[in-house]
């Protein structure tokens, strides 16, 4: 469980004000930081997507990690970890690798927990994706090379 | 004054001996804990402790050797509980039971009697398609329901858990209050659990031996433990 304080996000990082409401699809390739009304989906490619605590959110959420402040009514799914600090409050299915509830969070719905398969070494020569991932999973996403424990190891 | 020089002389003895009063030892740095009858509950809740329970143990025996299991947990979610049952290879529901009934009923029990109130709790708390479950983990939450609720809780729940599934709930065998302890539970192991006192609730209704078998009349089985926080273990089988 994780006692950090959070630090607001960093300037130049993608972010939803508190003011601000997007209806429809967010797509992003980078770190995203939502203190806004969201409906819809908000999905990212190997990337961490954090949900502030104005942050109110009605809908699924597909991330590497997903790091929840604020509320949320949808489904979320990380290939590495879902992170429900305290005052969080989700209503929805969890798929995830890993998971942390800080006392006080508020969740309800289902925790299923999947973890990703080490990879393979990389070929010499581009070829298609292995289709290991779950057909919910972005197409043909290669993740880039990621520093410290490997894909699906389990941090305590 | 008599009660309080026993009291003190038994918490001399139990923490000269380094255990708690029942010789069960200290577990993780806790206090030792009074048994329910002796506690202050009206001064402040008691430490929280961590001990045996035969609910929780067969409760995780029914599971052994099974991953892949579907698990209701009705505890206020908590990371103990969430982390031992998926590393057990079990999809996990959660949802906090108490807070779902504070939400509709607020704390007026004779909320409890009003059918729509009633509908609304477990459409909001226990909306899940029927043969669902393979185990439910449902704590004290029964001991705050009236009558009809409890009743119209329970026939939920036996349309929610599959054939064969368990529940363990925990209600208070003392019968002669009408405020009882609630408690928070965090699963240790699978013989263990944390139990951690949060206040005074208006009990719902009292419970012996025989208006639990009836309550769980349609069960196949129902089993009890008796616990020293003046608690009874029940280990149900749909």
């Amino acid at each position: 469980m994780s006692t950090t304080p959070f630090r607001s996000p960093e300037p130049d990082r993608n972010f939803i004000g508190k003011a601000v409401r997007v209806v429809g699809q967010i797509f992003t390739r980078e770190d995203l930081y939502v203190d806004g009304d969201v409906e819809g989906t908000i999905e990212s490619l190997d990337t961490r997507i954090t949900i502030g605590t104005n942050g109110r959110v009605q809908a699924s959420i597909k991330a590497r990690e997903v790091v929840i402040l604020g509320q949320i009514q949808g489904d979320v799914e990380a290939t590495d970890k879902v992170d429900l600090r305290k005052d969080a409050k989700l209503v929805g299915n969890i798929t995830t690798a890993r998971i942390s509830i800080e006392d006080g969070a508020v969740f309800k719905g289902s925790i299923d927990i999947r973890k990703s398969e080490p990879k393979a070494a990389a070929p010499a020569t581009p070829g298609p994706v292995a289709p290991s991932a779950p057909s919910s999973a972005p197409p043909a996403a290669v993740a880039p090379p990621v520093g410290g424990l490997p894909p699906g190891a389990v941090r305590r | 004054m008599g009660a309080t020089m026993l009291t003190d002389k038994l918490r001399t003895l139990f923490q000269r001996n380094g255990g708690d009063q029942f010789g069960a030892p200290n577990v993780q740095g806790y206090r030792t804990q009074l048994p329910g009858s002796l506690s202050r509950h009206a001064q402040a809740p008691a430490a929280p402790v961590t001990r045996a329970s035969r609910g929780v143990e067969q409760f995780f025996f029914s599971l052994r050797g099974t991953v892949g299991l579907t698990i209701l947990d009705l505890a206020i979610p908590n990371q103990d509980n969430i982390t031992h049952l998926t590393n057990m290879g079990h999809k996990l529901y959660t949802a906090d039971l108490i807070g779902s009934l504070d939400e509709a009923f607020g704390h007026d029990p004779d909320e409890q009697t009003n059918a729509g109130r009633i509908e609304y709790f477990l459409r909001s708390s226990l909306d899940y398609p029927a043969a669902t479950f393979d185990g439910v983990l449902l704590w004290d939450s029964l001991q705050f329901m009236g009558p009809a609720l409890l009743t119209a809780t329970i026939d939920r729940l036996y349309e929610v858990m599959r054939p064969d599934a368990y529940l363990l709930a925990f209600v208070t065998s003392n019968d002669k209050v009408t405020d009882v302890p609630a408690h928070s539970f965090r699963i240790i192991d699978n013989k263990n659990i944390l139990i951690t006192e949060r206040g005074l609730r208006a009990s719902g209704q009292v419970f012996n031996n025989r208006n639990i078998e009836k309550l769980f009349g349609n069960f196949q089985s129902v089993k009890f433990f008796l616990t020293r926080e003046s608690l009874r273990e029940i280990i149900v089988r749909r």
